[in-house]
C-alpha cells in the first residue's frame, strides 16, 4: 500500500524556524538543520521549508540552508519562498531539494508552473495555495485564492485554480486553508476534498492540525494524500510517532519503518 | 571509484550526497571512458525514457552504460535508470531501451483513488517502505528481487542480475533503509 505522508513544515525567518498564527506573531523555534534531522529521524516522510521573509525582502532563497539540509537528511524535501524564476528553481534543486513550492508567484505568473515542469519535471513542482471561504461570485466553489500570506484576495476560484495549475504541470497541490491555519481546530476538509477528488495529482492538506485525529480525518474524509503539520509537533505536544500510531489504528496506511 | 552517470536526466545531487554520506568516493561524469574504467557504476535518472535514451546516444554514453551493465562490475540503476535497463518503454510514444532486463515498461492504469505519479513511501516485498516517484512501471521478470503493488499492478521495484542491482524507488531518499542499500553497493 502506498502510505499517506506526514510532512512537517518549517517556516524559516532570518535563518531560524518560526511559527506564527495566521501568518502573524512569530516565535523562534530553533535551527532549521537540527530540526530537519530531528524530524527525519522521528519518522517524517518528507519536509517542507518556507523561507517566509525572502519574498517580502526581495531577496533570493537562502541556498546555504538548502545545501546544509540536503547534506544532513536522507528524505525528500520541498522548498518555497523567494523563488521568482526558473533559474531560482534550478539553484534550489541543484542544492539538493526534491521539490519547489510556488504560491503567489504562480498566481502572478502561471507560466512559471509550466516552465518549471518542462525544465525539471512535474514531480518537482508543487503548487501551494491559500484558499479562504468566500461569497465572491467569481468563486463558485465557495473558496477564493489569496496571495501574499492572506494579505490579498485574487477573485480566483480555488477549485478552478487547482485544475488549471495541474494542466500547466503542477505535480502536487498544497491546500493551505487560511481560515484553519494555526487554529488547531482541524484541517479545512471541504475544499481539500473538492480539490483532491477533482485532480489526478497528490493533494496535501495544510493548516489547522491540532491532534493526530485531524490527520486521520484529512486522509479518510478529505481524501488527502499527505498532510502538513507544524505547531502540533513544534510545540512538543504530539510527536510524529503519535500521529503515525493514530493513523495505523484508524487503518490509514503509514510508514512505520524509520 | 564509483562513477555516477550524468546524462542530463535529472538532478544528481541527492545521489551524490547519499554516497558521500556513506564515505564512498564518487565522481559525477559525462565521460564514456570514465564510466568504462570505473570500479562501479551508478545509473540514476528522473524524467522521460525517450529523451533519456536520446541523451545517452547523443552524448556517446549508450555503449559505455550497456557494456558496464553487462561487464560483471557492480552496476546500480535507479528509477528511470532502472526502467531504461529493460527492453522497451511505452513512454514518449514508445522507445527501445538498453535490453539488459526482459520486458516492456508501461504506464500505470487509471484507477479511481490512485493518483499518478505513484509518489511517496510504499512497501517492497510487503515490509520496509521506500520512496517512489514514477508514472511508468516494469512488470515482473525472472530477475525481479522486490515487488511493490500500486493501482492494482504488481511491479518490479528491485531487480538483481549478477552484479547488477536496480531499484525503481530512490534509495538515496529513503531514510535509513535506503542508505543501507547505498552502503551495501558502495561496499560490495
Amino acid at each position: 500500500m502506498l502510505t499517506k505522508r506526514v510532512i512537517p513544515c518549517l517556516d524559516v525567518r532570518n535563518g531560524r524556524v518560526t511559527k506564527g498564527v495566521k501568518f502573524k506573531n512569530n516565535v523562534d523555534l530553533g535551527d532549521p538543520v537540527e530540526m530537519a534531522v530531528g524530524y527525519s529521524g522521528g519518522g517524517a516522510d518528507e519536509l517542507v521549508f518556507y523561507d517566509i521573509t525572502a519574498s517580502a525582502e526581495h531577496r533570493p532563497i537562502d541556498i546555504g540552508m538548502v545545501e546544509a539540509v540536503a547534506k544532513a537528511i536522507r528524505i525528500p524535501f520541498a522548498v518555497g519562498g523567494g523563488i521568482s524564476c526558473a533559474a531560482d528553481m534550478e539553484r534550489v534543486l541543484l542544492a539538493g531539494a526534491e521539490k519547489i513550492s510556488v504560491n503567489s508567484l504562480a498566481v502572478r505568473n502561471p507560466a512559471i508552473v509550466s516552465e518549471g515542469a518542462k525544465a525539471f519535471g512535474s514531480q518537482c513542482i508543487v503548487l501551494g495555495m491559500d484558499p479562504v471561504k468566500s461569497a465572491n461570485r467569481s468563486c463558485p466553489c465557495g473558496y477564493e485564492v489569496t496571495v501574499r500570506g492572506f494579505r490579498e484576495f485574487t477573485g480566483i476560484d480555488a477549485l478552478e485554480w487547482a485544475k488549471r495549475a495541474v494542466g500547466l504541470g503542477a505535480g502536487e497541490i498544497v491546500v493551505n486553508s487560511v481560515d484553519a491555519d494555526g487554529t488547531r481546530a482541524g484541517y479545512e476538509l471541504e475544499i481539500t476534498r473538492m480539490i483532491s477528488d477533482a485532480v489526478g495529482v497528490p493533494v496535501i492538506a495544510s493548516g489547522g492540525a491540532g491532534c493526530p485525529a485531524h490527520l486521520v480525518e484529512a486522509f479518510q474524509s478529505a481524501h488527502a494524500d499527505a498532510a502538513i503539520v507544524a505547531g502540533i509537533i513544534h510545540s512538543g505536544e504530539w510527536t510524529i510517532a503519535d500521529i503515525k500510531s493514530a493513523m495505523a489504528q484508524a487503518g490509514v496506511p503509514t510508514r512505520l519503518h524509520y | 571509484m564509483i562513477a555516477i552517470v550524468d546524462y542530463k536526466a535529472g538532478n544528481l545531487t541527492s545521489v551524490r550526497l547519499a554516497f558521500e554520506a556513506v564515505g564512498a568516493e564518487v565522481r559525477v561524469t559525462r565521460d564514456p571512458s570514465a564510466v568504462l574504467s570505473a570500479d562501479k557504476v551508478v545509473f540514476p535518472g528522473v524524467g522521460a525514457a525517450g529523451s533519456a535514451m536520446a541523451n545517452l546516444k547523443s552524448m556517446g554514453l549508450e555503449d559505455a552504460v550497456r557494456s558496464s551493465a553487462l561487464s560483471g562490475r557492480p552496476f546500480l540503476g535507479i528509477c528511470l535508470g532502472m526502467q531504461i535497463l529493460f527492453e522497451r518503454s511505452e513512454e514518449d510514444g514508445g522507445v527501445d531501451t538498453l535490453g539488459i532486463l526482459p520486458g516492456t515498461v508501461k504506464k500505470f492504469p487509471e484507477v479511481p483513488g490512485c493518483k499518478i505519479p505513484h509518489m511517496g513511501w510504499n512497501q517492497v516485498n510487503g515490509s520496509t517502505e521506500y520512496y517512489f516517484v514514477h508514472s511508468y512501471y516494469a512488470g515482473l521478470c525472472e530477475w525481479t528481487d522486490g515487488v511493490t503493488e500500486y493501482a492494482g499492478v504488481k511491479f518490479t521495484s528491485a531487480a538483481k542480475k549478477g552484479a547488477l542491482r536496480a531499484y525503481q524507488f530512490h534509495p538515496e531518499k529513503s531514510g535509513p533503509a535506503g542508505l543501507r542499500l547505498v552502503r551495501e553497493f558502495a561496499e560490495c
